[in-house]
C-alpha cells in the first residue's frame, strides 16, 4: 500500500550539443603562462626546439569555446545527470552520504598537490593517514597489513591473483598450483582477474542453500588449486555458515583463502576475516567507507593480509620508524613489485579514514545494524506488490544488508521488463536500481540495497515508486514499455551499439560513419 | 545502547534513521524484537566478541576538520615549494573549472543510472574519449583505466592476444614504476598467458632507441613494440617512424605511449604508424594527488581487430526512441569481465571515470591553440632552464636537446650525489629531480628535471642559484 505522496518529477532538459559542436572559431577558454622575453630570446621559437620529424603539421580539431561557455556547458551535463539526487539504493554498491567536509580537505595543496616522489620527510601528513586507517582496518578484519595501491574492488582482487602467484613461486610450487576457486556468486571481477594473472578459473555452482556445498569445494580441491576466492555473504544477502570449513579445506590443500569483503556494510563490527581464518581480505572505501563513486572511480580496494603474505605486497609500503615518524619501503624482490603505480588513491585513504573517524565503532555497529534492519524493512513491503519475489525464495532466515528480488512473475503476466521498470522509476526521480551481476540465476532481478544513509521515509517513497510502476504495467504496460518520459533523453535505442559499421566511440568516428559535417 | 537502539549516544548526521523512533519503526514493521535475530545467518562461532580499542568516534565536522587537517599540514607541497620532480606525475595548472565540475555532487557521488537519467556524465565520457581521440588521431577510444602503466599492460596483453605472440620490446629508458606495473601484467611463466620481456637499449649518445639493437632484437614471435614518446629521460623518440617500420617488418603490433599535454606540438603516434596509444590522463586538469590523480587511456584505429579486444568500458553515440535525439550506449560491454567474466578481455572495474570531468573540461577550455601555446611555452622553459644549469660547472645536460618537458642533469662534475643535492635544495624550499642514480647507474649521478608552465623565469633563476650554492 503507498504510504507517500508521490511527488512532480521532470529532468533537466538542456538538449546540450556535444562540445565538439560548440564555440567559434579563435575563441578562447585558457590562456597559458606567457614565455617571458628573456627566456624566449635565449632559446629561440619553441618550434626549433623540435626534431623535425616530430612537429605537429596539422590543427588539432579540437571545440573552441570561451571559459564560461566550457563552465555553462558541463554544468549543463552535470545538471543531465540525476547522480543521487533523488534515491539510489543501488544493491552492491552500499550508497552512503559522502561528506562535503572531506572534499574541503583533499581539495587543499597539502594534499592535491603533493608530488608522490617527494621526499618522504615531506610527506609525513599523509604517510600517517595511511597508517592510522591501516590500524583501523587492521582492528575491523584481524588482519595484519593493509595497502592501498588497488584502484577499487577489481584492482584488489587482481592483486590477491598476484600475491597467490608470488607467494606459491616462492614455494617452487607455482607451476603445479595453477587453479583458483570460485563460485558463481563471486563477483565476476574474481574469477576475471584471477584467470587474467594465468590462473584457471573453478567455478562452483549454488545449491538449495544458496550457496555452494561443502562437497562440491571438496571435489575441485587438489594439490593444483592456489587459491579460494569467495564474497559472503554474497549479493542476495546470504551468508555461508560452512565457510570457516571451507577456508580449512583450502588451507589443508595448500592453498590461499580471500575474502573479497564487497558486502561488508551489513556484517562489519560482527564478523572479522582473520577470525574466520582467511589470509586476505578487501574493502571498497569507496562504497563501505564512505568515499565517493565518482561513477566509478577514483576508487580504492584496500588489500589486507596476514603475516604469511606480507612479505609479497605490491610496494612502496608504509612503515614506521623508530621515532613515530614514516618511511617508504619498497617491495621484496619476490613479492608483487606494483599492481598500479605509485601510493593508490590518496585522497580517497584520507576520506575513508575521515568518514570512519566520524562514526566510530559505535558508529560502524550502527550503520551495520540499521543496514540489515532496512534491508528486512523493505523485504516485508516489496513481498506485498503483487509481481515481487524474492530471490532463492526456499532459503529460510533473515537475509542480510541487501536481497535480490525477482520480477519474473511480472514480466510475465504483463510483458513489462526488469529494465522497464528500472527506466520508469527514473520518471519519478528516482535512482536506478542494480540488476544483477553475471549469471543471471534470478529472473528479471533487482537488488535494492538501503544501507544506513536513507531515511525511512526515503525508502518508503522509494517502495512507493516501485509499487506505483509495478501498478502502471497492469493498468497503463505501454507507458512503462515507453519509458522514460521525464527523464533528459527518451528511450535509448541500442541496436546500433553492437555494429561496428554504426558504433562510434568519437565525434570523429561518428562524423566519417554517419557523414556529418561540421 | 542508547534508548533508541544506537550503540552512538546521539544520532550521527550521516544517518538519518539514528534519530528517535526510525529503528523501532522498522523493527515493528520488519517484526523482529531483537536486533541480533537478524544476524541469525551467522554462526556465533563466527562472531566477535573481543574489545575493539578503537579510536573514539569524531562526529562534529568541526571537530575532524580540525583532526584532519592538523595532520595533513605536516605534509610539503609543490604549491609552497619550488617542485621540479615528474617521472611519471607531473604539476601543470588545475583551472578552477576543472575543480569545481569534478567536486559537482552530481558526477562526485553517483554510481551508475541509466542511459537516460545519466545522460550527462555520459556525455561527459563520449566528450573525453572524443577528444583524446582527437589528440593521438585515433578513432577507438574507450574509458579511462587507472593509470598510464596499467594501460600499457592491457595493451601488451591486447596485442599477445592479437598476435597469438608472447613477447614484448620495451626501451630500456622505461620508468621503473611503470616498468613494474608491466611486469605483474606480463605474469609468470609457470602460468597461462605469460609474455616475456625483452629490452632494448638506448643509444648513450642521443638517449633514444638504439635501432641497430632493435633490429637485432626483433623476431617473428614479437606480439609487440612498445615505447613511449618523450621517453621516460625526457628524449623525443625522433625515429619513430623508423621504429615502426622495422616492427612492422615481423608484423608485430606498435604500442606508444604519450603525454598528451604534449600533442599540441607533437605529432601524434597515429600520424607515424602507430597501432595502439596508451597514455596518461593525469596532465589535463587533474592534481597530483601524491600519485592519486593517475589515470589512463587506450585509443586505437576504429577497426574490429582491436575494438574487440579491448578491456575497458566505453559509450558510444546513439540515438533514442525519438528521431534527432542523441543519447549514449555501452558498446562491446560483453566482453568485458561484467559480461563475460573469466572468458572476458582481463578485466575492468571501477577505474577513475570521475577525472575524464576534469579531463574533458580541460581539453575544451584549452582547444586548438590552447595546447599549441601550452606546448610552446613548456619547450620553451625546460630548455632554458636546462641552458642555464648547463652553464653551471661540474654540471651537464645528459641530452642537450629533442626533448619536451623533462631532462637529465648530470652532477657527476660536482662530486656531489644527487642525494646530497637534492637534500640541500629541499633546506631551500626545492624539490630536485627524481634520482636516477639508482635506477640509471649507467648515467652517473643524475637527476630528471621537470619544467612546465608554471616555472616562471623566477622559478628557474632560483633554482640555478640555489643549485650553485648547494654544489659549491
Amino acid at each position: 500500500m503507498i504510504k507517500s505522496k508521490i511527488r512532480k518529477y521532470h529532468a533537466p532538459v538542456w538538449d546540450e550539443p556535444l562540445v565538439m559542436q560548440m564555440g567559434k572559431a579563435g575563441r578562447r577558454g585558457a590562456i597559458a603562462p606567457v614565455t617571458e622575453g628573456a627566456i624566449a630570446s635565449a632559446v629561440g621559437p619553441a618550434i626549433d626546439l623540435i626534431p623535425a620529424s616530430m612537429r605537429r603539421l596539422n590543427v588539432l580539431d579540437l571545440p573552441e569555446l570561451s571559459e564560461f561557455e566550457v563552465q555553462r556547458h558541463y554544468l549543463h551535463l552535470s545538471q543531465q545527470t540525476l547522480g543521487m539526487m533523488g534515491i539510489s539504493l543501488f544493491g552492491t554498491c552500499t550508497m552512503k552520504y559522502n561528506p562535503r567536509v572531506n572534499e574541503r580537505i583533499v581539495y587543499q595543496p597539502f594534499v592535491s598537490e603533493v608530488h608522490p616522489h617527494q621526499d618522504p620527510s615531506t610527506m609525513q601528513g599523509i604517510l600517517e593517514v595511511v597508517n592510522r586507517f591501516d590500524h583501523l582496518l587492521r582492528k575491523l578484519s584481524g588482519l595484519d597489513k593493509f595497502v592501498f595501491q588497488a584502484g577499487g574492488g577489481a584492482d584488489a582482487a587482481y592483486t590477491q591473483a598476484c600475491i597467490t602467484r608470488a607467494y606459491h613461486a616462492s614455494r617452487g610450487e607455482l607451476a603445479q598450483r595453477n587453479e583458483i576457486i570460485t563460485t558463481a556468486q563471486a563477483h565476476p571481477c574474481n574469477p576475471a582477474t584471477a584467470a587474467a594473472a594465468g590462473f584457471k578459473i573453478i567455478t562452483l555452482a549454488l545449491e538449495d542453500d544458496g550457496y555452494p556445498s561443502v562437497e562440491s569445494l571438496r571435489s575441485v580441491v587438489s594439490e593444483r588449486t592456489a587459491a579460494l576466492m569467495v564474497n559472503n555473504p554474497d549479493d542476495i544477502g546470504i551468508y555461508n555458515p560452512k565457510i570457516k570449513e571451507w577456508v580449512d579445506i583450502v588451507h589443508e590443500a595448500g592453498g590461499l583463502c580471500f575474502y573479497d569483503h564487497a558486502n561488508f556494510n551489513g556484517v562489519m563490527t560482527r564478523i572479522r576475516a582473520a577470525d574466520i581464518g582467511f589470509d586476505a581480505c578487501m574493502y571498497m572505501l569507496h562504497k563501505t567507507f564512505g568515499g565517493p563513486k565518482g561513477g566509478g572511480g577514483p576508487a580504492v580496494g584496500a588489500y589486507g593480509c596476514n603475516e604469511k603474505l606480507i612479505p609479497f605486497l605490491p610496494g612502496p609500503i608504509v612503515e614506521t620508524n623508530k621515532d613515530g615518524s614514516f618511511y617508504l619501503r619498497d617491495s621484496n624482490p619476490n613479492g608483487v613489485a606494483r599492481i598500479r603505480e605509485f601510493l593508490g588513491n590518496i585522497p580517497t585513504v584520507i576520506r575513508a579514514y575521515s568518514w570512519t573517524r566520524s562514526m566510530g565503532i559505535e558508529g560502524l555497529r550502527d550503520a551495520a545494524n540499521i543496514s540489515v534492519l532496512a534491508n528486512n524493512y523493505m523485504e516485508k513491503r516489496l513481498l506485498e506488490i503483487p509481481g515481487v519475489t524474492k530471490g532463492m525464495p526456499d532459503v529460510k532466515g533473515r537475509r542480510l544488508e541487501m536481497t535480490r528480488y525477482s520480477l519474473g512473475e511480472l514480466t510475465d503476466q504483463t510483458g513489462v521488463s526488469c529494465i522497464d521498470i528500472q527506466n520508469r522509476m527514473t520518471d519519478f526521480g528516482v535512482d536506478a536500481y542494480w540488476l544483477s551481476h553475471e549469471p543471471w540465476f534470478i529472473p528479471e532481478p533487482f537488488t535494492p540495497e538501503a544501507g544506513e544513509l536513507w531515511s525511512v521515509e526515503d525508502i518508503d517513497y522509494w517502495i512507493d515508486v516501485l509499487e506505483t510502476v509495478c501498478t502502471e504495467a497492469r493498468t497503463n504496460p505501454e507507458i512503462v514499455k515507453t519509458a522514460p518520459h521525464n527523464q533528459v533523453v527518451h528511450k535509448q535505442n541500442s541496436t546500433n551499439l553492437s555494429d561496428p559499421q554504426k558504433w562510434a566511440t568519437t565525434w570523429r568516428a561518428y562524423k566519417r560513419k554517419y557523414a556529418v559535417t561540421d | 545502547m542508547s534508548k533508541d537502539g544506537n550503540a552512538l549516544p546521539t544520532p550521527h548526521p550521516f544517518m538519518a534513521n539514528t534519530a528517535p523512533g526510525s529503528f523501532q519503526e522498522m523493527l515493528r514493521v520488519a517484526k523482529v524484537n531483537d536486533i541480533e535475530e537478524l544476524f541469525e545467518q551467522i554462526p556465533q562461532d563466527h562472531k566477535f566478541t573481543g574489545e575493539w580499542n578503537f579510536d573514539s568516534a569524531i562526529p562534529s565536522e568541526a571537530s575532524l576538520y580540525k583532526h584532519l587537517t592538523g595532520i595533513l599540514r605536516k605534509n610539503r607541497s609543490g604549491e609552497e615549494n619550488l617542485n621540479f620532480l615528474g617521472a611519471g606525475c607531473w604539476q601543470h595548472y588545475v583551472p578552477a573549472i576543472c575543480d569545481e565540475m569534478v567536486t559537482r555532487t552530481e558526477f562526485l557521488t553517483p554510481v551508475w543510472g541509466t542511459p537516460s537519467s545519466d545522460h550527462g556524465r555520459n556525455q561527459v565520457w563520449f566528450e573525453f574519449q572524443s577528444q583524446i581521440g582527437e589528440l593521438v588521431g585515433m578513432e577507438f577510444v574507450g574509458l579511462p583505466l587507472y593509470s598510464f602503466g596499467t594501460a600499457g599492460g592491457h595493451a601488451i596483453r591486447m596485442a599477445a592476444r592479437i598476435t597469438g605472440r608472447n613477447k614484448v620490446i620495451v626501451p630500456r629508458s622505461l620508468d621503473p614504476e611503470r616498468l613494474a606495473v608491466f611486469k605483474t601484467y606480463c605474469g609468470f611463466k609457470e602460468l597461462s598467458g605469460y609474455i616475456e620481456i625483452v629490452y632494448v637499449n638506448l643509444d648513450p649518445k642521443t638517449g633514444r632507441i638504439d635501432l641497430m639493437d632493435m633490429k637485432s632484437k626483433l623476431s617473428s614471435d614479437v606480439a609487440a613494440v612498445y615505447f613511449d614518446n618523450p621517453n621516460y629521460l625526457g628524449v623525443i623518440e625522433s625515429e619513430a617512424k623508423e621504429l615502426v617500420a622495422l616492427a612492422k617488418t615481423v608484423g608485430a603490433e606498435v604500442i606508444v605511449g604519450v603525454d598528451p599535454i604534449s600533442l599540441g606540438v607533437l605529432t601524434p603516434p597515429s600520424e607515424y604508424g602507430a597501432d595502439i596509444i596508451v597514455g596518461t590522463t593525469q596532465p589535463l586538469g587533474v592534481h597530483m594527488n601524491a600519485g592519486g590523480g593517475a589515470g589512463g587511456f587506450i585509443a586505437t584505429r576504429d577497426d574490429e581487430k582491436y575494438a574487440r579486444e579491448f578491456p575497458t568500458l566505453q559509450v558510444s553515440l546513439t540515438g533514442t526512441s525519438v528521431p534527432g535525439e542523441m543519447a549514449f550506449g555501452l558498446t562491446l560491454f560483453e566482453q568485458s569481465s561484467y559480461g563475460s567474466r573469466e572468458h572476458g578481455k582481463d578485466w575492468t572495474g571501477n577505474s577513475v571515470y570521475l577525472w575524464t570531468v576534469a579531463n574533458a573540461t580541460y581539453m575544451s577550455l584549452l582547444g586548438p591553440t590552447g595546447f599549441k601555446e601550452i606546448g610552446n611555452t613548456i619547450l620553451q622553459r625546460s630548455h632554458y632552464a636546462a641552458k642555464q644549469l648547463a652553464d653551471i660547472s661540474g654540471i651537464k645536460i645528459t641530452w642537450g636537446s629533442g626533448y619536451f618537458k623533462e631532462f637529465v642533469v648530470n652532477f657527476d662534475g660536482t662530486k656531489k650525489s644527487v642525494a646530497t643535492i637534492n637534500k640541500a635544495l629541499l633546506e631551500k624550499n626545492i624539490f630536485g629531480g627524481k634520482d636516477l642514480s639508482l635506477d640509471f647507474p649507467e648515467l652517473g649521478q643524475s637527476a630528471l628535471y621537470c619544467v612546465t608552465e608554471i616555472h616562471t623565469l623566477e622559478d628557474i633563476q632560483n633554482l640555478v642559484s640555489a643549485i650553485k650554492e648547494v654544489i659549491k
